[in-house]
């Protein structure tokens, strides 16, 4: 059995599937409608919930896509749609929460379909922030949920109206009092259907034992890949081993002998202090799906879905990580990119889970540049994603690592691009050298997001942005021009 | 900014002209706005889903259901045999299968429906039918269709003058072509029906759609029955964009067969990926010009060849076509004129309405002809525009519609001056010559788009209007609502009319039983047409009111006056409900249709002459964008609009119609590509592919202000249309990039850019325009360095 909250009534749940998604048993079996489902992939936002759950003492709450979200996933946790919104069950314009008045006040709706979602997106904002956090906060709160009538502009005045109003929180307190004095940690909690399981595990010693008696079990994170399966080819679930409430895999640590992301950790949670360490690679998350992805969504989920095209794995790989994977007879260490065989298969074994990732203390001498190649800015998937590391010593290349996703069948590294810059200096020529190899390292694909020759020219032009974006200032020999880092880029357009 | 205030002398009124808020707004944002799969599916109700064809062309061999019909939940599995009418939902001319049964014409058309007791159910079997198919090669490109004279519908030209000969004579010559993809309407809410049978052997059917009347015709042939033992309601759409005109008809009418066939009520619900890849989308082009034109690069002759992918039936392809041709003058006069219309068969789903319904297509040769135009001479492309626009003397258009309305001049001046062109060209110049990676490009273009559908008999509406006896006013009317806020409107309209506050009417579903033979709320029409059929009844119960109360109180009629809620006459004053009930008392109609057919219009297709357009509706927008060379990587940073919709009704709605617009119009050249494989399937197949804008996509500074100017034709309140005229804003986007690829060649060569200009066709223009540059002006070290 799961117990969690659903707005303010406390819900007990045991036969049901377990790839039933949040959106499905809120609409079919719950008969809550004012969620919508847009396009049961996790891309349009219309189906969007907030998920609190309770960290360090307090109740935290966030976005997420009630189409990916398997409903087992939501034990003890409180679960909030738009029908808790405001004040009453069929409000008047003054019953509204400040959210839903800004949207009306701002002519933010059209045909309403898409607005339940965005306004569960910005109540994730507004509890998440006392006063307006700025036009980036609500564009990265909002990426992932699609208007097709607005264009946005009355969407982000709302955001900001939302803040000027009175504040207004709801009273959750008497509702996650009663679900937290309910949970009992004793038995690993599920769902059943059949024979169908849906599990649970606390820690990590449950989880390999369930992995272990179970080796056919499907490991499941943030489901924001794999509920594709359900929702889009049909596929019937086996039993699912959720690794979500894993504590062991819920952590993030850094100190001088590296990082350890533990490998549920959903992006939103270590994001912020990994980017500390490693600022350059912000961009990189901000535009790793939508924030309901990444407030989901999981490095264990990325790389051991072990898909061409996810974004976390060539930065890892340029950043030397390594993988740890934990099984009945212990823990193993191995590079991450000798994890990866071919397209997704993996060096896991059948009774092992990913339980995290190591990535050495950052050299001193590094350069690191990400970048990532999309038709649109929020929320798509790379055409080119690619990953540079280089330590100088005296402005000649002694380290370098250069990983791309989206050009092979796994991420990968590119080898004779590395070659080319090790042991050489800093210069336009250097890199636009090692540039010109990359078709050696790669044949990708031409697919639906690009094409095999695109793929190729802009990986190699990306040298010469990263090239003027590191060294161009510094480079005072080069017989071209050097210009400012601020021009190597468009501009965000809403910014 | 967004300018909601308008200041018109002229205009005093109480509801009209007011930025009230959408009639669902609060409902919308609480989630107690129902869409039709929110609504509770009686017990016993039924899912169907269909079995969809997975080769494009070919014919079909043999079909094995067992599996499906053993799956669990399944309770019937539907054929073309089992369709008691017309197997045929062509929304005017035949040839769109509702089931095929033996020749396959596109990848995904649909060939059987299963019926189950849940959604999850009917889609699950529907995968397990097993169908043999004899395939053969998809006819997929253009320009075999062209070649082979491969058409869906005949081709059609208008003509002025004489282009071909005129063209002859011109001292300057250019001739170019231009690739337009497609667009997925991409309404958030996918399409969707439900149909209950009621006790006569007719059916009830609730569906998300722009042209219920066609649903209910469409129902009625499929099933054999008269129009009127079929009634359909739709309350609200979530999104159409054209992609629910007849879009939404195959749905409602297997629902309604599944419902026939079982009794019970059954919903039909296309899942997003199947929606993608089943119903019909913005038509691709193809189109090809020749242009004269002399040293000042006024325009001698044009002759423009616009080809429409059509997909494998005519649907409403016949007018989209056409309205491109309609469209590739936009703004300018060509003295000789040729425009010709292809309209080509290939084999893909058929493609239908969109949002400017062909014009958007038609437009961006026009467009492009101004661009070469002032690239070939050396000159800026706004001056070019501005020589080549319409204006008294130089008026005719290619199908001899006299354009008598000239604003587009003083438009453009006031965008040129308060958005300062010149000075941002020159800096833009600047900046360009010395940024090697970011290219900054500025382009403003008009929008002149025609009013009416260019059908003659579809500009007509009617309405009802009921007054009940404590002053509460209901409206019905055949436009449908889908966001735009035509309810909105046409409340305001009728509260105007008696002077009484718009929350005092309501406007809810449309339904086939209320309002009878209604158009479909396209063409930008849902407001001139719904709302003045909603005047005309509104007016007609006032007339008995005010005729009621000068006998009732012996007054002069002239003295009788509606002003706020309340109704003065002599020294008297009663309310708008004591009124309304003492007409009750006194045994006086408070009830009444009204009816609105639109004055002027006619069109011979035969000789492509005539007035199709009631009026034109206009829109100038200037862009600012930016490319990295590098990548192709590209962001709109700054739009200024004006638009001209007449006295607006509800200047936020026609903002928020024109910001949306523009930005689905930006989407479509700019991040929406829609790919198909080689078999003819669709590889754009969802949201995880196809990108129509984010919300970072919304320009920084994106200012729209409405122009202040009434509608000289006798429009509703002299208002003007505003959904589909500002989506072509948006070419601006288009031209702003080739005006940034340009600048690689100094603004000497005008870079071919087809559309959608994705960052892969940018970086691969950019290309094309650094090896012309190359060519024709290497440059030097030194010169680098002096840059």
């Amino acid at each position: 059995m799961i117990q969690f909250l659903l707005n303010q009534d406390l819900i007990k749940l045991e036969a049901v599937a377990p790839s039933l998604s949040i959106l499905d048993w809120l609409r079919i079996k719950k008969g809550k409608t004012g969620t919508k489902e847009g396009c049961a992939s996790g891309d349009c936002g219309a189906c969007t919930v907030i998920v609190g759950d309770k960290k360090q003492g307090r109740w935290q709450y966030k976005s997420i896509n009630a189409c990916l979200m398997l409903v087992g996933s939501l034990h003890g946790k409180h679960l909030v749609t738009i029908e808790a919104v405001s004040k009453t069950d069929f409000p008047q314009l003054e019953d509204l929460h400040p959210v839903q008045k800004a949207m009306v006040e701002c002519h933010g709706s059209q045909c309403g379909f898409c607005t339940p979602g965005i306004i569960m997106s910005m109540l994730a904002l507004y509890l998440n922030h006392q006063t307006y956090p700025g036009k980036l906060a609500a564009i990265h709160a909002l990426g992932g949920n699609l208007c097709r009538c607005t264009g946005y502009s009355p969407i982000l005045k709302a955001v900001e109206k939302c803040f000027e109003y009175p504040r207004a929180d709801h009273d959750w307190q008497s509702a996650t009092q009663l679900l937290e004095n309910k949970l009992i940690q004793s038995a690993t909690p599920f769902l059943v259907e059949q024979t169908r399981h849906f599990y649970l595990p606390q820690n990590l010693a449950e989880l390999v034992r369930l992995r272990a008696e179970m080796p056919n079990t499907r490991l499941v994170a943030g489901a924001t890949d794999l509920s594709l399966e359900f929702s889009q080819q049909l596929k019937e679930s086996s039993s699912l081993i959720s690794l979500t409430q894993c504590q062991e895999l819920l952590s993030f640590q850094s100190d001088q002998s590296g990082i350890f992301i533990g490998a549920a950790t959903p992006y939103s949670e270590f994001v912020g202090e990994f980017c500390k360490i490693y600022p350059e690679a912000s961009e990189l998350f901000e535009r790793l799906g939508s924030c309901q992805v990444r407030n989901a969504g999981t490095l264990g989920g990325s790389i051991g879905n072990a898909s061409p095209i996810g974004d976390p794995a060539p930065l890892l790989i340029a950043l030397n990580a390594s993988i740890e994977l934990t099984g009945k007879k212990g823990k193993r260490q191995l590079p991450l990119d000798e994890y990866f065989i071919a397209y997704k298969t993996t060096q896991l074994a059948d009774d092992e889970v990913i339980s995290g990732f190591y990535i050495p203390p950052r050299p001193a001498n590094l350069t690191l540049a990400c970048h990532k190649i999309s038709k649109r800015i929020e929320d798509d998937i790379s055409a080119v994603c690619l990953v540079l590391a280089l330590s100088t010593d005296d402005s000649q290349i002694n380290h370098a690592r250069v990983a791309l996703g989206g050009m092979a069948a796994i991420p990968a590294r590119a080898k004779q691009v590395e070659q080319a810059l090790l042991g050489q200096t800093t210069s336009l020529v250097t890199f636009q050298t090692a540039a010109s190899l990359i078709h050696q390292d790669f044949s990708p694909l031409s697919d639906v997001r690009a094409s095999s020759d695109y793929r190729i020219k802009v990986s190699e032009n990306l040298f010469t942005r990263i090239w003027h974006e590191n060294f161009g200032r510094i480079d005072t020999q080069a017989q071209s021009l050097t210009i400012q880092p601020s021009a190597t880029r468009v501009n965000h357009a809403a910014l | 900014m967004r300018h909601f205030e308008i200041n018109k002398t002229e205009l005093k009124t109480s509801q009209v002209g007011k930025s009230i808020k959408h009639e669902s707004a609060v409902k919308q944002v609480s989630g107690t706005a129902h869409y039709i799969d929110d609504k509770p599916h009686p017990s016993g109700g039924l899912h169907g889903y269909p079995v969809l064809s997975n080769i494009s062309c070919g014919r079909i061999v043999s079909i094995d259901t067992r599996e499906a019909e053993h799956s669990e939940g399944v309770v019937k599995i539907l054929s073309a045999a089992d369709i008691p009418g017309e197997n045929d939902v062509g929304p005017v001319f035949k040839g769109d299968i509702l089931l095929a049964d033996d020749k396959i014409d596109y990848h995904s058309q649909p060939i059987l429906l299963v019926v189950a007791d849940s959604y999850e159910a009917a889609r699950k079997a529907a995968q397990l039918v097993k169908i043999e198919y004899k395939t053969e090669k998809p006819q997929l490109d253009i320009a075999t269709a062209i070649n082979n004279k491969d058409w869906v519908r005949p081709p059609q030209v208008m003509s002025l003058g004489d282009a071909e000969a005129e063209l002859a004579k011109s001292k300057h010559k250019l001739n170019g072509q231009l690739t337009i993809g497609g667009q997925e309407h991409f309404y958030l809410e996918g399409q969707i029906s439900t149909a209950t049978p009621t006790e006569d052997g007719g059916m009830f059917v609730q569906c998300s759609t722009q042209n219920p009347t066609e649903i209910q015709h469409t129902v009625a042939k499929v099933l054999n029955r008269p129009f009127n033992f079929i009634t359909v309601e739709m309350r609200r759409m979530g999104g159409g964009f054209g992609g629910k005109e007849t879009q939404a008809a195959p749905w409602a009418a297997l629902a309604s067969v599944a419902a026939l066939h079982t009794g019970k009520s059954v919903k039909i619900r296309l899942a997003r990926a199947d929606d993608f890849k089943i119903t019909g989308k913005r038509h691709p082009f193809f189109n090809t010009y020749q242009v004269g034109f002399d040293d000042d690069g006024l325009i001698e002759a044009a002759n423009i060849e616009v080809n429409g992918y059509c997909g494998y039936s005519p649907d409403l392809s016949d007018s989209i076509v056409e309205r491109a041709q309609f469209h590739a003058d936009n703004a300018y006069y060509y003295p000789n004129a040729k425009i010709t219309g292809n309209r080509c068969r290939v084999n893909t789903v058929s493609h239908t309405a969109y949002r400017g319904f062909g014009g958007p297509q038609g437009m961006m040769t026009a467009e492009q002809l101004m661009d070469d135009i002032a690239y070939y001479l050396g000159k800026d492309p706004l001056d070019i525009r501005k020589l080549n626009l319409y204006r008294p003397g130089r008026d005719t258009t290619p199908y001899h519609q006299t354009v008598e309305q000239f604003i587009m001049q003083d438009m453009i001046e006031q965008v040129e001056e308060k958005a300062q062109y010149w000075q941002r060209i020159s800096q833009i110049k600047a900046f360009n010559q010395s940024s090697p990676f970011i290219k900054k490009g500025l382009a403003l273009t008009p929008v002149k788009f025609g009013i009416s559908f260019t059908v003659q008999h579809l500009n007509q509406a009617g309405a009802l209007v009921l007054i009940y006896t404590d002053g509460s006013i209901h409206v019905n009317h055949g436009g449908t609502e889908m966001g735009q806020g035509l309810n909105t409107k046409v409340a305001q309209i009728v509260a105007e009319a008696f002077s009484v506050d718009s929350e005092t009417v309501l406007v809810n579903a449309t339904r086939t039983d209320k309002v009878p033979n209604t158009s479909p709320t396209a063409a930008s029409s849902g407001t001139d047409l719904n709302g003045m059929a909603a005047l005309n009844a509104a007016n007609t119960i006032k007339q008995r009111l005010v005729e009621f109360i000068s006998r009732h109180f012996e007054v002069e009629l002239a003295k009788i006056k509606f002003v706020d809620n309340q109704v003065c006459f002599g020294e008297q004053t009663l309310s708008f409900a004591e009124v309304v009930n003492l007409a009750y008392i006194n045994r006086i109609s408070l009830s009444s249709n009204g009816f609105y057919s639109t004055p002027k219009i006619h069109f011979d297709k035969e000789k492509g002459t005539g007035h199709p357009f009631f009026y034109f509706a206009h829109g100038v927008a200037l862009a600012e964008v930016e490319i990295d060379t590098l990548t192709g990587e590209n962001t709109t940073t700054r739009i200024d609009i004006l638009h001209d919709v007449g006295n607006s009704i509800n200047p936020a709605l026609d903002i928020g119609q024109i910001e949306g617009a523009f930005i689905q119009g930006m989407g479509w050249l700019t991040t929406e590509d829609l790919k198909w494989n080689q078999d003819g399937s669709l590889a754009s197949f969802g949201p995880a592919t196809y990108k129509i804008p984010a919300v970072g996509d919304t320009p920084a500074e994106f200012n729209v202000e409405l122009y202040d100017s009434a509608n000289p034709e006798t429009s509703v309140f002299r208002s003007k249309a505003v959904g589909e005229p500002p989506f072509m804003l948006g070419i601006s986007v288009w031209s702003a990039i080739r005006n940034a690829i340009a600048s690689i060649t100094g603004y000497q060569y005008a870079p071919d850019l087809d559309a959608p200009a994705t960052p892969e066709v940018i970086l691969a223009a950019v290309e094309k325009a650094q090896a012309w540059q190359n060519e024709h002006n290497p440059l030097t070290t030194e010169d680098l360095q002096d840059a």
